[in-house]
């Protein structure tokens, strides 16, 4: 199940699940994750569980690569947590103002604006992940005649609330942050609110998320930020 | 009983409070943030008789300050220009390392680092804040972060815990040297790059650039290029990272990132070289020099042994 145990940096363990990426290799990571957090060692100080990835970072004053990884051995992995998972509406606004990749998709995909947006819309999308910037869902997967890479040179500012497409994946920009996915809209939706303390992060890894086209006029009645 | 506070005269370019950092929130996306050069961090607190308590952590220009209350003491850390004005408008100029009494209505005006980024005040006691989601530290993007996670701002009462357990006239030699060169290890995609960039990453100059934040530091020299795949599939990365994006201009991931990234990493630099890293100003010329595992373990050690030696001088 594990393909490979690698360092990365001094205070860090690479655990490699194997390139395909799925959803049955993406349950294998959140399993694992589940272990590890449950195992609660003192000397990790972060997990970070991605599609086909996990990042253990400890603490290089109470441990280091070699003992951690071989602590680590010994964790029975439980099985998969198979939680009733959401499904969650969120709307999009696919206005000129918010669609900032248009031009670039259009030259790259060879689809007219009025086709990526069907494309994109008509399905519904599961969470491989959340991370980046604080809620920031992973979703996938994307029609293939939709599927490009990043920007050459990332945005130093995206604007919070937008919904990026690469390859084959979409995510959201919970906040504003530096990115470089290609822009097709903007939800007025919060996904990440620290106020609710139990539940800070609006979609979570498993669940599934569908969206639907909001105007304008729509967009500026439901921005709750 | 009155309570002991600062008033924010000026705020600063970028102050903020922050600790050791906040652990366990990578998978839901927060950053472990907390203060950029740990080794200050550690000091000025050691100066006033805390341990891990909240600093102020400023860049640049920091923040002027009057102080309201019964006599405290105080500490600034780093590379830093500093002064404090008393009641009776005595000026006394500010040395680092070194810790002082504030009175009531005495100003302390922190002007600026001196070729450097970040550097710290502490107060005996600590300030009176919340922690959010187990930690002091500010991570203002997300606005987590006491005081809603917002940087200084001008009017801010900042109250500060009563102690009389401070000691006074405590003075340590400390000079913030530069560092020669940048040790990294090799990252997991260290062999996506052309013979000639790894050549290129390990012996030219990098110019540290004005795109550099608490969040990453962008560098620029010769194009690092990449002969296998521009991008990667997401995943976690850490503190140090060095990422390639497809311009071929390196990104250089600090206490802020982003948790998950999708460019190819060449390499990341070890911890004990972290804290020099942060401190270079923008045009700062850059070497890179590669080490193994083992060896940044050991570089690690020494680092570590050095701080608590700096930290016993002073107790």
């Amino acid at each position: 199940m594990i393909k490979n145990i690698l360092n990365l940096g001094d205070a860090s363990i690479y655990y490699d699940f194997g390139e395909q990426i799925n959803k049955e290799t993406n349950k294998k990571v959140i399993s694992f994750f589940n272990s590890l957090k449950k195992a609660n060692l003192e000397e990790i100080i972060n997990l970070t569980p991605s599609y086909n990835k996990l990042i253990v970072s400890f603490d290089l004053k109470k441990t280091n690569f070699i003992e951690l990884k071989k602590k680590i051995e010994d964790i029975k992995t439980s099985n998969i947590d198979e939680k009733k998972n959401k499904k969650i509406e969120i709307p999009i606004c696919c206005d000129e103002e918010f669609f900032l990749d248009k031009e670039r998709l259009i030259k790259k995909l060879k689809l007219s604006a009025e086709e990526i947006l069907e494309k994109y819309l008509n399905k519904s999308y599961f969470c491989y992940m959340t991370g980046f910037v604080a809620g920031m869902p992973f979703l996938g997967d994307i029609s293939k005649e939709l599927r490009t890479d990043r920007l050459k040179t990332p945005r130093v500012k995206v604007p919070e609330g937008s919904v990026g497409i690469t390859e084959q994946f979409s995510n959201i920009y919970t906040f504003e942050s530096p990115g470089g996915w290609n822009i097709i809209g903007k939800t007025p939706y919060k996904i990440f609110n620290s106020n609710n303390k139990a539940n800070p992060v609006l979609i979570n890894p498993g669940d599934n998320v569908h969206f639907f086209p909001i105007s304008k006029n729509e967009f500026l009645k439901l921005d709750e930020k | 009983m009155k309570s002991n506070f600062f008033e924010v005269l000026r705020p600063g370019i970028n102050s903020t409070f922050q600790d050791l950092g906040r652990e366990n929130f990578y998978h839901i996306g927060l950053p472990f943030s907390g203060a950029m050069d740990n080794r200050n961090y550690l000091l000025s607190n050691t100066l006033v008789n805390n341990k891990y308590e909240a600093a102020i952590e400023f860049a640049y220009q920091g923040p002027l300050l009057k102080y309201y209350g019964k006599s405290t003491v105080i500490a600034v850390t780093g590379d830093v220009n500093f002064s404090i004005t008393k009641k009776n408008k005595k000026l006394i100029n500010g040395e680092c390392y070194k810790n002082y009494v504030l009175e009531n209505e005495d100003e302390l005006d922190i002007i600026s680092t001196n070729k450097s980024v970040y550097g710290y005040l502490s107060v005996s006691g600590g300030f009176v804040l919340e922690k959010i989601l187990n930690s002091y530290s500010t991570f203002s993007r997300a606005k987590i972060g006491p005081f809603k996670g917002e940087k200084l701002f001008v009017n801010q009462k900042i109250l500060i815990n009563k102690t009389s357990n401070f000691k006074t006239q405590k003075k340590i030699k400390y000079v913030n040297t530069k560092i020669e060169y940048i040790r990294i290890i090799k990252a997991t995609n260290f062999d996506f790059f052309s013979k000639k960039a790894v050549e290129n990453f390990l012996n030219k100059e990098f110019i540290v650039t004005k795109l550099t934040d608490r969040m990453g530091m962008r560098i620029k020299g010769p194009i690092i290029e990449n002969i296998k795949e521009k991008n990667i599939r997401s995943e976690g990365i850490v503190k140090g990272t060095i990422q390639i994006p497809p311009d071929g201009d390196p990104i250089i991931m600090l206490s802020d990132h982003g948790t998950i990234g999708g460019y190819p990493k060449i390499g990341v630099v070890i911890s004990a070289d972290y804290d020099k890293l942060v401190q270079l100003v923008p045009n700062t010329k850059i070497k890179f020099k590669l080490v193994n595992l083992s060896e940044a373990e050991k570089i690690y050690e020494i680092y570590r042994l050095e701080t608590d030696n700096l930290i016993n001088q002073i107790k």
